[in-house]
């Protein structure tokens, strides 16, 4: 599949972003007031926002964008917008709250983080509705989203330095979900599924698999199409296990070494947010080999 | 508007695709084209039409596949796809907007292109390649069916069906209700084995394929025929007889 930029950014800056609201609204510590939870407010809030905008960018028609609220019964991508548009609409009041009165409403906290979680498996739910893809169609998608998420939000909520109040170790809880979310992955990358493990080839696609093998021998026009640019694209698969390596150096491994340095040494919000950057950094290799490593059925008919 | 139809006819209106019979001539595609730019919904958009490297949307493709059969030389098998207007289509669900519909009358996929967004969605979510976004437009484009032909009183009875099938030289392309099994395009399927494409995705198509005639193998040694001795009569039998005596 085509890695679109603005889908990338998308994906991880909102999920990072909606992570950090799901950990507000659950109270985990931050500052209790003013500027400080102003500043968390803009960051958790500002990620989701700036990762939804982002997402109407890869739009042919983005001045139609708000018809996408109104089949939240059948579409997920529906979904998706709904909740996150009422998950912000609730921060809004609950940072209203939080930096003009110093009062996090409890119960408003709660709503504000299931939603959050709703709304990234929703994003999730995207991609592993496709049959078509079968490498997203898996039950792992979704649990490496929810994952990288909550562990993003967990990194950029110590970066405050309200660790002192927290009733876990902050670093200690950024490491195990650190180590479980890139557990997830690599088992999401162990377990993919494809094409031929579905029993799909260009014998079934064709129909022609039951006279004997199936090969392409002229494509309907000489050029590209739409088609073969959206789902045919296959330049991300030649360097597919260095950029692995890469995201998980710069995703796993460098905010895990930070975790342990702070779990020896002591917290310390700089670091919290240098392994938060580390990880997102990570998360946007990884999320562009999602996309680029994916095979799509229509690759069969090319 | 954008789940499957609860309430349907029974009717499913579709194509039958005879792979034994298409000659691979592109008269369907570019017909469709013809047709469709100037028919539903925006016109089928090119761009760099005569440049380098020319872009456009069609509706209807024709690839061209080798087929080598274990014990017998490989075969040529022209394969015209279009949309197959899924009875389980999956670009219609995924529609965030309602512009993506599958109509319960006649089981016709369309899409509303006043309401698309150009998520591109539904063309990821299709197996078979089907949606092209217009480049021009930037809204889903899709086969019609041609809607706009098969009800339309004022055509000749004649033209009253899709252009591709209108057009087909080789009557590769057959049209009719795959909801009645009375229909002549539903015994023709049961007759000749009429398949689905990709059935593991189960997106039900309602459009068949019919796979190509089984092949005399050719991997036997024709007998060489056997020189008939000459026996000839008359003016040829007597030239024959002089020539040879020469």
């Amino acid at each position: 599949m085509h890695p679109a930029i603005s889908v990338i950014f998308f994906t991880v800056t909102s999920g990072a972003g909606f992570g950090f609201l799901t950990l507000i609204g659950l109270g985990v510590p931050l500052p209790e007031s003013g500027v400080g939870a102003f500043f968390a407010s803009l960051i958790a809030g500002g990620l989701a926002v700036i990762g939804l905008i982002s997402s109407t960018f890869h739009l042919g028609r983005p001045e139609r964008a708000w018809r996408a609220f109104s089949q939240w019964r059948s579409s997920w991508l529906s979904r998706e917008g709904v909740c996150a548009v009422i998950t912000l609409v609730l921060f809004a009041l609950y940072a209203l709250n939080w930096v003009f009165f110093d009062n996090r409403i409890v119960w408003l906290g709660l709503f504000v983080s299931i939603g959050s979680i709703a709304t990234v498996f929703t994003t999730a739910m995207i991609y592993t509705q496709m049959k078509s893809v079968p490498v997203w169609n898996n039950i792992l998608t979704p649990v490496c989203y929810l994952l990288f998420s909550l562990t993003c939000g967990t990194l950029l909520a110590g970066s405050f330095g309200y660790w002192e109040a927290a009733v876990v170790s902050l670093p200690f809880f950024a490491l195990v979900s650190i180590v479980v979310a890139w557990g997830a992955k690599l088992m999401w990358w162990q377990s993919g599924e494809t094409l031929s493990s579905r029993g799909s080839d260009t014998g079934t696609a064709t129909g022609l698999g039951s006279i004997g093998k199936v090969k392409l021998l002229e494509k309907p026009h000489s050029g590209e199409n739409y088609l073969t640019k959206e789902m045919v694209h296959q330049i991300g698969r030649k360097h597919a296990d260095k950029l692995r390596m890469i995201a998980l150096l710069i995703g796993a491994g460098l905010p895990i070494v930070v975790c342990i340095i702070m779990l020896i040494a002591g917290a310390n919000g700089l670091l919290f947010a240098v392994a938060a950057l580390a990880m997102i950094a990570g998360l946007f290799v990884e999320r562009w080999l999602f996309f680029a490593e994916a095979k799509h059925a229509v690759s069969l008919y090319y | 508007m954008t789940s499957l139809p609860t309430e349907t006819t029974g009717k499913k209106l579709g194509l039958v695709i005879d792979l034994d019979t298409c000659v691979g001539c592109h008269a369907c595609v570019v017909n469709c084209k013809e047709w469709n730019t100037g028919g539903y919904g925006a016109p089928l958009a090119d761009l760099d039409a005569y440049g380098a490297e020319p872009v456009g949307s069609w509706l209807n493709r024709i690839h061209t596949f080798e087929v080598t059969p274990e014990d017998a030389p490989a075969s040529i098998v022209h394969f015209p796809k279009s949309c197959l207007h899924c009875d389980d289509a999956p670009c219609v669900t995924v529609c965030p907007t309602g512009a993506s519909y599958k109509r319960g009358e006649d089981g016709i996929v369309l899409v509303d292109e006043n309401m698309c967004i150009g998520c591109g969605l539904c063309a990821w979510a299709c197996p078979y390649g089907a949606r092209e976004m217009d480049p021009v437009e930037n809204v889903m484009k899709k086969c019609t069916l041609c809607v706009d032909r098969i009800y339309n009183d004022n055509l000749p009875k004649e033209d009253q069906i899709p252009a591709c099938v209108r057009t087909c030289p080789a009557e590769a392309r057959h049209f009719g209700d795959l909801g009645d099994p009375e229909s002549d395009i539903s015994k023709l399927v049961a007759e000749r084995g009429g398949m689905d494409l990709m059935p593991e995705m189960g997106t039900k198509p309602v459009n068949k394929y019919l796979p190509p005639r089984p092949k005399t193998h050719s991997h036997v040694e024709p007998e060489a025929p056997k020189a008939k001795a000459l026996d000839a009569k008359g003016f040829l039998g007597w030239l024959d007889k002089t020539l040879e005596a020469l």
